[in-house]
């Protein structure tokens, strides 16, 4: 994979990785803030579960490069009670699949505990995870639930999906005084790109154009982004502008640049790996009909992952989550393209 | 070049820890190879001999690619294929699977609720342009599924006609001014039709609402407050009727000819606080008495005032309905809408000297005109149909209540 | 003499206890502040002043008392839904939690928690959790902050014996363990676990043998006592400061009313719990203050006057409470900067200087 978003205009840039890019990110927090330290499962000795930290442990130590037992709820409410502690912990879910163990953590004291005290307190803690299938890993590695985190007020939930996004998410989610929970798709470590010498700092807060076009808007997160590009490539060979839209965040939802994309193509395809029922693609849709309903000149497409655990062999893996062709097919079928 | 990792695919060949003529061993280590996360020793699966190393250090190759191929130890053949990477991988064309598995029927991501589409559907944007552009959607020819109007159909209808003629007068709209010069346009344009194509015949005839005014009355008195009747539901319902029964004033002239319409679409004018006339329709108000009526009226007039007709509410009717009670007026001489036959008329209901059985009382009275085609019917069947109307309103408790059927 | 210690407890009606001085006397007053205050409770949850669940802890005074007396104002605490002894014991005024129950304003967590979510951050109250053993990791977590910043502070993570069926315990008390946390795990071993006995929930009914095996000093107390608690608890304290790493105190204690205000309370007997009210932690202070001669029966009578006027002051005050206002609702959710500051109970002094560190 190579990004295209990168603009070649750009002076001194350097060839990087998604996973470089998240990795200097971290090496760059913990350098500018000795409150800030990273742990989980294998992040140390290991060099985390996907090699994010490689190298983290040699320049920073065991003290804040903290490798923890198979522990997920313990670690990461130690790691908010460490926030409450003072100090601006990043605590690192092999996956999302496991951090269901500590959900009761995420909930019921990261996203609560500063309502339920009355203000007293605010718990500064970013959680990162990795999400996502398309890797043959089978039912318990390849869930994509971030609509679980994006349903709890309280917190904020990103989805990096370019370097840029890898780069630059992490300091202003530690700058954040509440929780951030950051997903990142198993898909994206090894994606290749280009990034300035000197990172450029990026918002948490809005969502962003990454293709510009007039008859579709083709909206996704993470993972699906690049897919959409995709579909948005072969689409253009048919005669078909579409708009890519990248959520980037999806708590709290940019309603603004989803619902003034509509307004600019009149419709949309809304793209997540996620299970249909009851997740970020609903509540897209679910926005799109509340605030723009009169923009529609067609009815909004959803494409997303079936309704089953994602099964190993990869031709089934591939059924199950939303692939290329199915984004152009939906995208067509809003545009009323049915030839 | 083999898989060391589920999200691995491709890897750079960092160091060759053999040479060609090394004898190696299953188990042994051959090279290191970095996968991106990490340097990674490969390990050698055959016994043999180096024979050739196929891929140099520093270079990036694909998983699947042949590193190196090793011969027998006895110098015997050539023991082909990588040291590793015995199956496939994410990056490679996934013929195998294609192979061994029936490919899906359909793709099982399209599990999305079937649109239903159609002849009458209007995308919400069409509707919304239709209404800024002046377009009438009942003139739209719909290209999306299975006929649905969409916004190109609307722009191409616009740049097609001039936006006048609309039998339906616009719904609400932001820019209030130029909207109500357009249906002025739009009004004058159609009465003057109206004016200069119809031979239009008159007659009225005064009746006697007291009984009918007694029953709403009575009824009233078991009807919740949302559902009381006012008494122009009554006269509706004894339009529609008196429509049914004379069936020669309901429907249109098309072509020279009377087509009668198959219900009675009764067409209701209201007049808009911001100036103009709108006409939604009442289809099929040969089918509800005095109750369903006044819902259907009720609906109407609210959604109208709100602007929020729907589009089967423009409609076109079969025979209109203009009530002018309300103003104070005794009596309407309508003008009927082409292609209509006839417009029915109502003034204001007022306390009058009646003279029933020799004796002179004060009953309510309503004068209720008929403005009628001459090419369609002559004043006879005017008459039975204002008589069939009077009818109606004079035995209420058997006409208002929807009881013959 | 005597009278001059009651006159001492009565000057600083509810300030924590000196770490250094277990002054029996104010261990006392503590005891029938919680005491008094939650007989009062229960008369206002029949009248419907305070509603939602109300879990009290009546006949536990002495775990609350012995534990933390012997913590300083720098160390922190963690505690359970039964929490309205704890807090009280570690200085949040009567007239704060009060309100807190009554759902106003004025509530040490301005109304939002109630009585399962007591917070005061200026005095390091982490709240009442509601979920069995989910504030454990918690503790974990403020205890691994201050040994990496070289604080010498101990976190105090208080729960009862149902924590034990929870892997969270398990999880944390491995963690503290492996990391050597200034932790300091307070069972409080009441028998039940809501309805279900220790017997028909555990294979193996020995908390302190199970905490041990992961590693740390664990010990058993009896928790009717408020001294013995005390002295057990500056023990595991000290040896927590000096480095030596967390420790597990079974508290055996017994609660006389439900689980919650009205439960059937059908799983046990009448006999059992007369049994524990013979050992009541107050009559066994008392008795031993006024064999001792340190009481008389004056100076009782005294104490109880003074804690009743403590906690009709308390109603008062929560009565005449604000109540938040709906605009406010969503406050709080996020960390507003306009709120900076803001946090914790209305207070007519002013708003609070405590808040997040």
């Amino acid at each position: 994979m190579t990004t295209t978003l990168h603009d070649p205009t750009r002076p001194a840039t350097r060839a990087t990785t998604y996973r470089e890019a998240l990795r200097e990110a971290h090496r760059d927090a913990m350098q500018r803030d000795d409150r800030v330290f990273l742990m989980g499962e294998d992040v140390g000795r290991y060099g985390g579960s996907y090699a994010v930290s490689l190298g983290l442990l040699e320049e920073f130590g065991e003290e804040r490069v903290r490798d923890t037992p198979l522990s997920e709820s313990g670690f990461t409410g130690a790691g908010i009670g460490a926030a409450l502690g003072g100090l601006r912990p990043i605590v690192e879910i092999m996956t999302v699949n496991f951090s269901l163990l500590a959900l009761d953590q995420i909930l019921n004291n990261a996203a609560t505990l500063r309502h339920m005290s009355g203000g007293q307190v605010s718990v500064p803690l970013v959680i990162r995870m990795t999400t996502g299938g398309g890797r043959q890993l089978a039912a318990q590695h390849s869930r994509s639930l971030e609509a679980y985190y994006a349903h709890i007020p309280g917190i904020t939930v990103l989805a990096p999906a370019t370097l840029e996004d890898a780069r630059g998410m992490l300091w202003p989610a530690l700058q954040d005084p509440d929780p951030v929970v950051i997903f990142e798709h198993g898909t994206l470590y090894n994606l290749a790109g280009e990034l300035p010498e000197e990172p450029e700092p990026v918002d948490i807060a809005h969502a962003a154009v990454r293709r510009a076009g007039t008859d579709v808007t083709l909206i996704g997160y993470g993972g699906t982004v690049w897919r959409a590009l995709a579909a948005a490539d072969d689409l253009a060979g048919r005669g078909i502008e579409a708009e890519v839209l990248d959520l980037r965040v999806l708590r709290p939802l940019d309603d603004e640049a989803v619902l003034g994309s509509v307004a600019r193509t009149h419709r949309a395809v809304v793209v997540d790996e996620g299970w249909r029922s009851v997740g970020i693609a609903a509540e897209v849709s679910a926005r799109i009909a509340e605030g723009a309903l009169y923009e529609l000149d067609a009815p909004v497409e959803r494409v997303c992952g079936v309704e089953v655990p994602v099964p190993y062999p990869k031709h089934l893996e591939d059924a199950a989550l939303p692939q290329v062709a199915d984004v152009v097919a939906a995208a067509r079928r809003a545009v009323g393209d049915y030839a | 070049m083999p898989s060391l990792g589920a999200d691995m695919t491709e890897g750079t060949v960092l160091e060759w820890l053999v040479a060609p003529g090394d004898v190696v061993h299953r188990g042994d280590i051959v090279a290191v190879v970095d996968t991106t996360k990490s340097a990674v020793e490969v390990e050698c699966f055959d016994d043999g001999v180096v024979a050739s190393l196929d891929v140099d250090p520093g270079t990036k190759v694909p998983v699947g690619t042949v590193l190196a191929h090793l011969t027998d130890a006895d110098g015997g053949t050539a023991v082909a294929g990588p040291p590793a990477a015995p199956d496939t991988h994410a990056g490679d064309a996934a013929e195998p699977d294609a192979a061994a598995a029936p490919a899906p029927a359909a793709p099982p991501t399209a599990t999305r609720l079937p649109h239903r589409g159609g002849p009458g559907r209007i995308s919400p944007l069409a509707r919304r342009l239709a209404d800024e552009l002046g377009v009438d959607l009942a003139t739209v020819h719909g290209t999306g599924l299975h006929g649905v109007i969409r916004a190109e159909d609307v722009r191409a209808a616009a740049a097609s006609t001039p936006a006048t003629g609309a039998a339906s007068p616009p719904v609400a709209g932001h820019d209030a001014p130029a909207r109500a010069l357009d249906m002025r346009r739009s009004i004058a344009a159609l009465m003057t039709r109206s004016n200069t194509e119809i031979p239009h015949y008159h007659l009225a005839l005064t009746v006697d609402l007291h009984r009918t005014l007694e029953w709403v009355r009575e009824r009233n008195l078991e009807l919740s407050l949302a559902e009381r009747l006012v008494p122009a539901a009554c006269l509706l319902r004894a339009t529609a009727l008196a429509a049914r029964e004379v069936p020669e004033l309901n429907g249109h002239w098309v072509e020279d000819a009377f087509r009668p319409a198959e219900h009675v679409d009764l067409g209701l004018i209201l007049s808009l606080r911001s100036g103009g006339l709108l006409v939604p329709a009442i289809a099929g108000a040969e089918e509800l008495d005095a109750v369903a009526m006044m819902t259907r009226v009720r609906d109407l007039t609210r959604r109208a005032r709100g602007g929020r007709l729907r589009g089967s509410d423009l409609d076109p009717p079969s025979l209109t309905v203009s009530n002018l009670g309300d103003q104070g007026v005794e009596s309407v001489a309508g003008v009927i809408y082409p292609p209509q036959v006839a417009l029915v008329g109502f003034g204001a209901v007022s306390e009058r000297p009646w003279a029933v059985d020799g004796m002179l009382g004060v009953r309510p009275l309503v004068t209720v005109t008929l403005a009628a085609d001459h090419r369609a019917t002559d004043g006879a069947i005017g008459s039975r149909f204002l008589k069939a109307l009077d009818r109606a309103l004079q035995d209420p408790a058997s006409t208002m209540e929807q009881k013959e059927r | 003499m005597t009278g001059t210690a009651a006159d001492a407890a009565t000057t600083t009606p509810t300030t924590p206890g000196d770490p250094a001085r277990p002054d029996p006397v104010a261990m006392l007053r503590q005891m029938l502040l919680i005491r008094r205050f939650e007989e009062k409770c229960v008369e206002l949850y029949s009248a419907t002043r305070i509603r939602g669940f109300l879990h009290l802890c009546i006949g536990e005074e002495a775990t609350a008392v012995g534990v933390l007396g012997a913590l300083g104002p720098q160390d922190a605490v963690v505690s359970t839904y039964r929490e309205h002894g704890h807090a009280l014991a570690r200085g949040l005024p009567a007239a704060e939690v009060m309100a807190e129950l009554y759902g106003r304003a004025t509530g040490c967590s301005r109304g939002r928690g109630g009585s399962m979510h007591l917070f005061d951050a200026s005095r390091r109250f982490y709240g009442g959790n509601a979920i069995v053993a989910g504030g454990l990791p918690l503790a974990v977590g403020l205890a691994l902050a201050d040994a990496m910043r070289d604080r010498p502070v101990v976190t105090a993570a208080i729960f009862g014996d149902g924590a034990f069926a929870e892997g969270e315990l398990h999880e944390s008390a491995n963690l503290a363990a492996l990391w050597h946390l200034p932790v300091l795990f307070c069972c409080e071993n009441n028998l039940y676990a809501m309805g279900t006995s220790l017997k028909r929930e555990h294979a193996n009914t020995d908390l302190a043998a199970r905490a041990a095996s992961y590693g740390m000093v664990a010990r058993t107390v009896d928790g009717m006592d408020v001294e013995e608690v005390r002295a057990a608890v500056d023990e595991a304290v000290a040896s927590i400061r000096r480095g030596e790493g967390p420790v597990f105190l079974e508290l055996q204690t017994y609660r006389y009313r439900a689980h919650s205000m009205y439960d059937p309370d059908r799983y046990r007997d009448k006999a059992e719990i007369e049994h524990y009210r013979q050992r009541d932690p107050i009559a066994l202070l008392t008795t031993r203050l006024l064999d001792g001669g340190r009481l008389t029966t004056a100076d009782v009578d005294r104490l109880e006057t003074d804690v009743a006027a403590e906690v009709e002051a308390a109603v008062a005050a929560a009565e005449a409470g604000p109540t938040e206002p709906v605009a406010d609702l969503t406050r709080f959710l996020r960390t507003h900067p306009a709120d900076a500051g803001q946090g914790g109970p209305v207070r007519a002094s002013g708003p609070d200087e405590g808040g997040a560190p």
